[in-house]
């Protein structure tokens, strides 16, 4: 039985009011949170941002959903005040979710969502520990992260981004043979950290360049990857033979700082470096002097650490890196049905089903 | 014994073809700069050549060889397009024009991919964004860009180059693609691409690839009447030639939102100035002509042309000719 209105009241600088009308439309009752009745009430899910409407949507009428109302990201002081007491954390990938934060919620969180792939923000073990099963959003941005991976790709191995700037400070000249000549994919040798959904769906796009060998690294040998195909390599092998080395795995206590001077030694001087994975996965000073010294020919990033890069980092000095704001999955319909199956997860585990998505 | 066949380069070039030459025997004479070559030093190395290997930033026409004199067989260009070479001049004089097709149809594929996709997903934004400090916490409504899937995509010249475009774009999901062409091609069957007629490719196409050359039939091709047939969110590449777009047009459609945004690899002209508007309008990426930018295409354009000019010299079928 449901309530016939609810009205849900966030006190702060911050607002966000929401009327849910009842399936009878009856007039109007107004509750505060605090004076609730007993009686079956719909579960309170806190959203941590502003989010795409597609998962609001899919909230309204199944929950009592409060909400940080910003494009930007809640403070912590806040976040610990605002989980207090709910039902479901329906969090991005800025939220810290660690034992301090499921604490402060209490013992009637029962569903933790990331809107994100990644989920190396929570500590998956302490809330699977509290009996709390734990949401994220993969394949539904897929598409859009293989699509981004490429195109960074090609914008490092082209060197557009040194055109680019060639053409707006004034040194575009006539057309010359051999000016700001950069590597083609036809032929060349890809080596791909993490043959998952996006390693995989990546590999897919780059075949019809005339790419000639994939080759993969991965905790195992997939079988899925018989249909590119591509062969499964020891990281060494794969860092001394590839021309494109991707990161696209998930980081793990066990990878971060994988990319450091040692790997980029082995990469041959030609070859250049993609991460659309974590920022964590490369070790960032190690990456400068690479890019630096010529040990590697180009890099590409779409993740940092930290998020924001400071704009004096080094790695923004060098023409043959491109660093990109990680918009790998920024499309409307990807971000959309990110939020939607985040709160889609949320629910789920709420009516005690198994989440459409959840970490294991 | 015969003499030695005097072949003068307009440029310093990648030594593939270099290397052909000279070891056929031939007498290599250069303007050796990176530099465009002026008319007049044009006119004083082609005396007596034999053979020419040019730029397509020369432009080769009657009184360039009348002054090269009566050795003069074939004029070679190390580029696809040769708008620059007067071929009635050349038809007058019984002299040979050979192009490179093929050796950069690779890159320049791979390029007008590249520059498609960057323009759909704002990648120039996000490269700003980080130098300048805009870039903050991850936020799920910023920079949002158009995903590929579902799709249509409409290309203007169904060639080797617009079929290699086709063909990579297949695996990024994309729904439709529409081609507009002289003549319908009959390997457009082995992607599904349909043959449409020229407003219909502006009318129904998310995305437009021009990659037509510049002929009197496509020039300024997309102009008002065009831009106002395209949707409202449709992205337009060209890496054909600069020509086929009526820039003032252009510039007009973008600041007024009649497109979404524009991603050119040509220019009219070449280079375009650095204060020019097209250069200046945030949703418009301009690249300096980079479609063949690959080591292995201009070495592979080096050595057609050299084995071009040797073809004709010894009476054999060249790779690339175009009369």
């Amino acid at each position: 039985m449901r309530p016939r209105c609810v009205i849900s009241l966030v006190s702060s600088a911050y607002t966000h009011t929401r009327k849910i009308n009842s399936y009878f439309k009856s007039s109007v009752l107004i509750f505060t949170t605090r004076n609730m009745s007993s009686a079956t009430k719909l579960p309170k899910v806190f959203v941590t941002r502003k989010v795409p409407e597609d998962g609001i949507k899919y909230l309204r009428n199944k929950a009592e959903v409060t909400q940080w109302n910003s494009d930007d990201a809640i403070p912590r002081g806040e976040l610990k005040e605002r989980v207090r007491g709910v039902d479901g954390l329906f969090c991005l990938l800025t939220d810290k979710i660690d034992a301090e934060i499921l604490d402060c919620a209490g013992p009637s969180l029962k569903a933790v969502s990331t809107m994100s792939v990644g989920y190396d923000h929570v500590d998956v073990g302490e809330c699977n520990k509290r009996g709390i099963p734990v949401g994220f959003t993969p394949n539904v941005l897929t598409s859009a992260t293989a699509e981004l991976t490429v195109t960074l790709l090609l914008t490092v191995s082209r060197r557009i981004k040194e055109g680019i700037e060639a053409v707006k400070d004034g040194s575009w000249g006539t057309w010359k043979p051999l000016w700001l000549c950069g590597q083609g994919l036809d032929g060349a040798t890809v080596g791909v950290i993490g043959l998952g959904r996006i390693g995989f769906a990546v590999a897919q796009r780059l075949k019809p360049f005339g790419v000639a060998k994939i080759l993969y690294a991965d905790a195992e040998e997939k079988e899925y990857a018989n249909q590119l195909p591509a062969e499964y390599a020891n990281l060494d092998q794969l860092l001394e033979e590839s021309d494109f080395v991707l990161g696209c795995c998930a980081l793990t206590e066990e990878n971060v700082g994988l990319m450091n001077s040692s790997a980029f030694k082995k990469m041959k001087k030609t070859a250049i470096f993609i991460n659309t994975s974590r920022g964590g996965l490369a070790n960032q000073d190690d990456l400068y002097q690479a890019l630096k010294s010529g040990e590697i020919l180009g890099a590409g990033l779409d993740v940092t650490t930290p998020e924001p890069l400071p704009t004096d980092h080094p790695l923004l000095s060098l023409d043959n890196c491109v660093i990109l704001p990680h918009i790998a999955s920024a499309t409307l319909k990807s971000r959309n049905a990110m939020s939607e199956l985040c709160a889609r997860n949320i629910i789920e585990a709420l009516n005690g089903n198994s989440m459409p998505a959840e970490v294991k | 014994m015969g003499i030695q066949r005097k072949v003068f380069v307009t440029r310093k070039v990648p030594q593939a073809g270099v290397e052909l030459l000279e070891e056929a025997g031939c007498n290599v004479e250069f303007w050796d700069s990176d530099e465009a070559i002026p008319k007049e030093e044009l006119i004083r190395g082609i005396s007596g050549a034999h053979a020419l290997f040019c730029m397509l930033t020369d432009t080769i026409d009657g009184e360039v060889l009348d002054a090269a004199g009566p050795n003069l067989q074939v004029v070679a260009t190390m580029s696809v397009g040769y708008e620059h070479i007067d071929l009635e001049a050349c038809r007058e004089r019984d002299i040979r024009v050979c192009n490179t097709p093929n050796v950069s149809t690779d890159s320049v594929a791979e390029l007008t991919v590249a520059l498609l996709l960057l323009t759909a997903r704002r990648l120039l934004e996000g490269v700003h964004a980080v130098k300048d400090g805009q870039w903050g916490k991850w936020k799920p409504m910023w920079l949002c860009g158009m995903e590929l899937a579902q799709k249509t995509v409409g290309i203007l010249g169904l060639g080797r180059i617009g079929f290699g475009v086709a063909r990579r774009l297949k695996p990024f999901g994309v729904k439709t693609i529409l081609y507009h062409d002289v003549c319908r091609v009959g390997y457009a069957d082995d992607f599904g691409a349909s043959f449409v007629e020229f407003d219909k490719l502006l009318i129904e196409s998310d995305v437009i690839c021009i990659c037509c050359n510049l002929t009197p039939q496509t020039k300024h091709k997309f102009n008002k009447s065009a831009f106002k047939k395209m949707k409202r969110h449709a992205i337009l590449v060209n890496s054909g030639r600069g020509g086929v777009i009526q820039h003032d047009d252009l510039l007009e459609a973008l600041i007024s939102g009649e497109i979404a945004a524009a991603g050119l690899d040509v220019t009219e002209p070449e280079p375009l100035p650095a204060d020019h508007p097209l250069v200046c309008q945030p949703n418009c990426i301009v690249l300096p002509h980079m479609g063949s930018n690959t080591w292995d295409s201009r070495n592979s354009m080096s050595e057609t042309t050299a084995k071009n000019i040797l073809a004709v010299l010894d009476n054999q079928n060249a790779v690339g000719l175009v009369q």
